[in-house]
């Protein structure tokens, strides 16, 4: 009933692992590309749960969920990536911390 | 009469005089100023007249309804005009007077900055006093009452720049708001317990009314004549007022506005006539405030001051024939006061106007040469003031005693002693300002000159009406209105003959003493006396007044009301709030940190404790 006989509970285990770690990655490193990547990191395992279910109850609505957090993954790479470069440039500095410009 | 009078019109010409001076004045060329002020009285005088002639003979009121103004419950106010035979004599003193008060004031406020100001406010003030004289009803008649109040405000405080002009139209406003009151409350009785506010209805059904409501509404409404006519006590605002420009205070505090409560009350006849003790309450105030103005009279040293205690003292004279039921003899000296008093007002104007603006008397003299028709006029208000024979004071200031008489001899005696001190104040006024020695100031004296026409002619048209209003004798012609309210004073011709020559004797006896005192031995005058004293400071009036009131009331408001009611508690609780927000705001906006990682530590925490609840609440 799963694919290659592996259980649901497995899927969702990893993808817990895994946005665990995206959690974890992004509140203690301290550099943005970093904390960026473990974003991604999180946005793919919920990816993976989606697949999973939808894989299990044979509805297509997962699939399309998931496309659709592909595209916006991938809107966001670019545009943040963009801010990342253009922070970098103005303060010379990718470290978290240092930006609170916007602080009361 | 079927026909429409168009009594609207009357009201309505000044009131666009009002309008185009008030709004355009300041553009306006002073040509053009008084082409629209006095072409607006001039032509409301005419229809007034016009109407005069179509109504004159009849002795129904006319009654003209135009638009219904409150409709509320069983409450129903028209504004609709009211015209008999009181309306008519009081339209054609105050539109007459008026017009001639109007043109003086063109030549006596010509150089002054605020021309077209003074002459929309003066025409705003005839407006309103045309509604007070024609309104049917009680409210209709306050607003008049309350507008005229407004205008004497503004006029008395015309040169707003003068801390004393200002102070002095601000104690007019409040010292009548007083009076109001009494006013308003007479009202609300009156239509709690006769369900009406209109003249007719409300006259219709006195009779129904027990004595003693219909005493209180009597009282409270006197009240209210007593703050607008300067009757004691409350008097005080109207010496003050001449502050104002000299024609404001010979129309306004003279002619028309303060008789407006002695119209108010005789045109209540229906109801004071029920009311015995209102009736005596009117007679006494009257009689009191006649004498006790007189005597403060006597001693005044600015001429205006003398004429305005002297207009307190009439306005008594009228209020005592009202009360003793001579509701005619009270109108008739309204109308004949009006004439002189507004002819000496405008004469002292002159007076004023010839000396650059001195008003003491101590600083004028030997006058009467060297401003002669200013001079001849004068005299001729002060010899009809004083009941001197055959002038206009003298007949009605007579029927007026003669009512007295027949109610109480007190009474008579009293206002013959009041007449003998009038004819005194008054003509002390002439020899102190005509006779005897110069005491002008060179300055004054350099500028010294007769006024011009436009201020000369009114003066004579006033004197001509000072000489002969006592001919028309209008008491007969006014009986049909007071019918069943005048208590007829039935003396016989002989002992009316006698009172006649009493209060004439006693006049000239004012006179003479006058003469003997300021004329014939003017050096005489000693070192005032204790009363000389007491009459000089006006009994202290204002001085008690302002300790057991006025200090009072300050007190009480900065103290208590401003400092604790209002700063204390009212501004308190509000500033409380806002500083409990701020409190909570400056908590709350250190989770607005600016580091990134702690939002997002924030997010996760919220999101366990999401899943903590929802885990809960699925649990179950």
């Amino acid at each position: 009933m799963s694919p290659g006989g592996v259980p649901l509970s497995w899927y969702l285990v990893l993808s817990a692992i895994l946005f665990g770690l995206g959690v974890a990655g992004f509140l203690f490193k301290r550099n943005i590309i970093t904390m960026f990547m473990s974003l991604e990191l999180m946005l793919n395992a919920v990816n993976l749960s989606f697949v999973a279910f939808s894989y299990k109850w044979g509805q297509i609505g997962g699939h399309l969920f998931v496309f659709f957090v592909i595209v916006v993954a991938a809107a966001e790479a670019a545009v943040g990536l963009a801010i990342i470069i253009s922070v970098f440039r103005n303060r010379g500095t990718l470290n978290p911390d240092d930006l609170e410009a916007m602080k009361l | 009469m079927t026909e429409s009078l168009h009594l609207w019109l009357i009201p309505a010409l000044p009131l666009a005089g009002f309008v185009i001076n008030g709004l355009f004045g300041r553009r306006l060329s002073k040509a053009a100023i008084n082409a629209v002020a006095l072409s607006s009285v001039t032509l409301a005088f005419l229809w007034t007249l016009r109407v005069f002639f179509a109504a004159r003979g009849s002795t129904e009121p006319h009654l003209e309804r135009y638009f219904t103004w409150i409709e509320s419950g069983p409450l129903s106010i028209a504004v609709s005009f009211y015209l008999d035979r009181l309306t008519l004599v009081m339209l054609l003193v105050v539109t007459g007077i008026g017009t001639i008060i109007h043109f003086y004031s063109v030549g006596y406020m010509a150089h002054d900055g605020g021309y077209y100001r003074f002459f929309a406010y003066l025409n705003l003030f005839m407006f309103f006093m045309l509604v007070l004289v024609l309104a049917a009803s009680y409210p209709l008649m306050f607003v008049g009452w309350e507008g005229v109040g407004l205008a004497s405000f503004l006029l008395i405080g015309f040169w707003f720049r003068k801390q004393t002009a200002t102070d002095a139209g601000n104690k007019a406003f409040i010292v009548n708001r007083i009076g109001d009151f009494g006013f308003s409350l007479g009202m609300f009785l009156m239509f709690v317990t006769l369900r009406s506010l209109d003249f007719q209805t409300v006259f219709s059904r006195a009779s129904t009314a027990d004595v003693a409501t219909l005493t209180a509404i009597c009282l409270l409404l006197f009240v209210g004549a007593t703050g607008k006519s300067a009757q004691v006590p409350l008097y005080v605002w109207l010496p003050d007022a001449m502050e104002g420009p000299t024609p404001v205070s010979a129309l306004i505090h003279a002619a028309t506005m303060v008789t407006a409560g002695v119209y108010m009350v005789a045109r209540s006849a229906p109801l004071f006539s029920r009311a015995p003790l209102a009736m005596d309450v009117v007679a006494v105030v009257g009689l009191v405030t006649a004498f006790f103005a007189a005597t403060i009279g006597l001693l005044q040293t600015d001429i205006k001051k003398v004429l305005a205690y002297s207009t307190v003292s009439q306005l008594g004279y009228m209020f005592l024939a009202l009360g003793v039921g001579g509701f005619g003899a009270g109108i008739f000296h309204l109308l004949t006061h009006a004439f002189f008093k507004a002819l000496l007002f405008l004469g002292s104007g002159s007076v004023i106007h010839a000396l650059s603006g001195e008003q003491d008397m101590r600083r004028m003299g030997a006058l009467a040469k060297r401003i002669p028709i200013t001079h001849a006029t004068f005299l001729i208000g002060a010899l009809a003031i004083a009941g001197v024979p055959p002038l206009a004071g003298f007949f009605s200031k007579d029927e007026i005693l003669i009512h007295a008489y027949a109610r109480s001899p007190v009474l008579f005696a009293i206002g013959v002693v009041t007449a003998l001190m009038t004819a005194f104040y008054v003509f002390r006024a002439v020899f102190l300002t005509f006779y005897g020695t110069s005491r002008v100031t060179p300055e004054a004296e350099h500028h010294l000159h007769e006024s011009p026409p436009i201020m000369t002619v009114p003066l004579a048209l006033l004197a001509l009406g000072s000489i002969g209003a006592g001919w028309i004798g209008i008491g007969h012609w006014l009986a049909p209105v007071f019918e069943g309210a005048t208590r007829e004073a039935a003396l016989s011709h002989g002992l009316e003959t006698t009172l006649m020559a009493v209060s004439v004797l006693f006049g000239l006896l004012g006179i003479g003493l006058a003469w003997w005192i300021y004329v014939q031995r003017p050096q005489t005058t000693a070192e005032p006396g204790a009363l000389a004293r007491l009459i000089q400071h006006k009994y202290y009036v204002d001085e008690i007044y302002a300790a057991v009131i006025v200090r009072p009331l300050v007190v009480i408001s900065t103290k208590v009301l401003w400092r604790v009611l209002d700063a204390g508690m009212i501004d308190g609780s509000v500033n409380r709030v806002g500083r409990r927000c701020l409190g909570a705001g400056d908590i709350l906006r250190r989770l607005q940190s600016g580091n990134l990682r702690s939002y997002a530590g924030w997010v996760v925490l919220g999101a366990i404790v999401v899943i903590a609840l929802m885990g809960g609440l699925l649990g179950r």
